[in-house]
């Protein structure tokens, strides 16, 4: 669809964009010489250790890691221009591709009475559940970081917001793409085959180049939080092309065209909170609903003590019938969170998760942390995996069951 | 969460003018003179607009260990409803970026959220649960939330001399069923109608907290803040201490200042 107009509003927004980055980068000079500057940010080491011998031999038995994330932060203009930069390394003994940079956030927010711009690298996050983030579609899972899927690789953004009585109405300009992380073959938590993530295919032309848009409207109405929101752009999901070789086999991620429409929505009810998401995808020739739905209830002062209990329980679904892609289908997930409130401000979260068609097939994690002081806090981290059915990803996590120690620094 | 006026149930944010009661020429009730007390305190603390304070937080435990929050609250008085509130985070690092949004309501539940940086997340908080612990702190949310007329009953007990002023004593029963109080005794100088000391019974009308305010400031001829507040639990032995370091009223903040936007960028 290369037409005379596309030609010309490609070139249109080049020029408005060259105006534009040079009008931000003279009110960033200005601006930043009378900014006060903030540095702080954190680091951390952490130890893995896997309860079974690995399926390959090449693959460790305890991994340890560290990374480092420092955060600098600097504003100006009475608090309505500001500049954050968010760099991250993670150095991996073992996994050469767990060893990886990432520029989480640098971004320039500009502020005016209704209105905010933000431009640059960013992180947005949309929606309400906790088991599966359905909606959150616009940064790219760094998945080599953790297999929860809540740490984002940073994404290149224009995005324009306009706040009214009404809601927020949010747009995005994607203009580049980030291909989602896989450990290596020297890493645990894998699949059988090696991820070629030097050799990504695109269904789109334009490959990592493509841009992507996005809208948001976003309102809370007394006791409902509510959005929707649509996506048209580069899949953030891969599928894998197998390329056989002599020597080996590979898997491409392929990374397809698709268009979302989401809806989130948390409504308050007493001590409990109501959670849905569901979204509509066009994907390739593939076009489906996907939802989960939830509640979280929290008991505070539990048998006249400081503790807090919260239970949670959601149910995940999914309609397509072959899914080689998502753990997700029509799997239900049990949690407990104990707030301790005290001191060190320690916190447990145990969840549990059953695949509904496969009684064999669950996956069960522990999370702890607790401050030792001001700047330094214990992390434990474990997952146990259990999967029988090759078609479910847990099956090839099956023996990496792992229990991580953490130990963080705060400056 | 509005540290100033909440933690000590003190500050009303309804314009009254039409109550204040003009001396007291007939019997009245003691239900009704512990509501003109509770009024003529509202009164004095409405027309403040807004506020932006830096705090800290001292908490002690039983066997006398320290930790300390680093807080900023801004505040908004608002006429017809209960205040908005915007806390950040500074201390304990780790919680650093941190916010939670306020707004309270005279007789619904508050709507609260919390900003989680590192996920880049605003959480809504489930806020019947008003009795659990801030920041780990013995001051319970209940204990921030702004303080409105209609979630209380009203008693005027008596008059005492405290600390060498004359104060009225006054009994307020929350009407709120999720309360983590069966009630409240509230001392109130007869000056100023400045709160400085309240007890708290929990449930089973035992007591379980005393707070004392003191460091009285003035601001804009006015408004009267405490620079300090202490509330010891006596059940478990723990206290906290709030400080106030720096307060400013008048610091231009409206209603686009208060949202889930605002929640985001707050640092």
């Amino acid at each position: 669809m290369t037409s005379i107009k596309t030609v010309y509003s490609e070139r249109g927004s080049v020029i408005s964009k060259i105006a534009f980055v040079l009008g931000g980068l003279a009110t960033l000079i200005t601006g930043v010489v009378k900014a006060e500057v903030s540095w702080t940010g954190e680091g951390a080491i952490e130890q893995r250790y896997f309860l079974q011998q690995a399926l390959e031999t090449r693959q460790p038995r305890s991994q340890l890691s560290g990374y480092f994330k420092p955060e600098i932060y600097a504003d100006w203009n009475d608090g309505n221009d500001s500049l954050l930069f968010r760099p991250f390394y993670r150095l991996d003994a073992e996994d050469g591709e767990r060893s990886h940079g990432d520029i989480r956030e640098l971004l320039w927010w500009h502020g005016g009475d209704s209105w905010e711009l933000k431009a640059g690298i960013g992180k947005v996050f949309w929606g309400q559940t906790e088991s599966i983030h359905l909606v959150d579609v616009i940064n790219q899972t760094d998945w080599i970081e953790a297999i929860d899927g809540e740490d984002k690789l940073g994404q290149p953004m224009v995005s324009l917001a306009w706040i009214s009585d009404y809601g927020t109405f949010t747009a995005f300009a994607l203009p580049y793409f980030r291909e989602r992380t896989f450990p290596g073959l020297d890493g645990r938590l894998r699949a059988s085959y090696k991820i070629d993530t030097d050799n990504a295919l695109y269904e789109s032309g334009d490959e990592d180049k493509h841009k992507d848009w996005a809208l948001r409207w976003q309102h809370t109405l007394g006791d409902l939080d509510l959005g929707l929101s649509y996506f048209t752009g580069t899949a953030r999901e891969p599928i894998f092309v197998p390329q056989i070789s002599e020597t080996d086999i590979r898997l491409l991620p392929y990374y397809r065209q698709m268009d979302q429409i989401g809806l989130d929505a948390l409504m308050v009810a007493g001590a409990w909170l109501l959670k849905l998401e569901a979204i509509h995808r066009k994907i390739g020739d593939e076009s489906f609903y996907a939802s989960v739905a939830g509640f979280e209830y929290t008991s505070v002062g539990i048998f006249n003590s400081q503790y807090d209990i919260g239970w949670l329980m959601e149910y995940q679904y999914d309609d397509r019938d072959e899914l080689a892609l998502t753990v997700s289908q029509n799997d239900v997930m049990f949690g407990m969170r104990i707030g301790f409130n005290d001191f060190s401000g320690t916190e447990v979260l145990i969840g549990y998760v059953q695949d509904l068609d496969y009684s064999q097939t669950h996956s069960a994690f522990l999370e702890a942390s607790s401050r030792i002081n001001d700047r330094w806090k214990w992390r434990l981290e474990s997952w146990l995996f259990s999967g029988d059915e090759p078609q479910e990803p847990t099956y090839y996590f099956r023996r990496d069951d792992y229990l991580q120690a953490s130990l963080e620094y705060y400056f | 969460m509005q540290f100033y006026r909440s933690r000590f149930s003190i500050f009303g944010s309804i314009p009254l003018l039409f109550c204040l009661y003009i001396g007291a020429s007939y019997a009245e009730s003691v239900e009704e003179k512990g509501l003109a007390i509770a009024k003529e305190r509202i009164a004095r603390d409405t027309g403040w607009g807004d506020s932006y304070a830096e705090m800290s937080m001292i908490l002690r435990n039983s066997s006398g260990q320290e930790s300390e929050r680093k807080i900023r609250v801004s505040t908004l008085e608002m006429q017809e409803d209960g205040d908005k509130g915007l806390t950040v985070f500074d201390e304990p690092r780790d919680v650093k970026g941190s916010a939670f949004l306020s707004f309270s309501h005279s007789l619904e539940p508050d709507d609260q959220w919390m900003y989680l940086p590192a996920l880049k997340r605003v959480k809504r908080i489930a806020t019947q649960n008003k009795s659990g612990p801030f920041m780990g702190s013995e001051f319970s949310y209940e204990d921030m939330a702004s303080f409105e007329l209609e979630k209380f009953r009203f008693t005027y007990l008596r008059d005492e001399n405290y600390q060498g002023e004359s104060v009225y004593v006054l009994q307020q029963v929350p009407l709120d069923e999720y309360s983590g109080y069966s009630k409240q005794i509230v001392w109130v100088d007869k000056t100023y109608y400045r709160a400085v000391k309240v007890e708290f019974y929990d449930r089973k009308n035992a007591l379980l907290k005393v707070l004392e305010l003191d460091n009285y400031k003035q601001f804009k001829d006015k408004f009267w803040r405490p620079m300090r507040s202490t509330m010891r639990n006596v059940q478990n032995g723990k206290s906290t201490v709030m400080l106030t370091h720096k307060i400013e009223f008048g610091t231009g903040l409206d209603e686009s200042d208060f949202n889930k936007n605002s929640l985001q960028r707050a640092r």
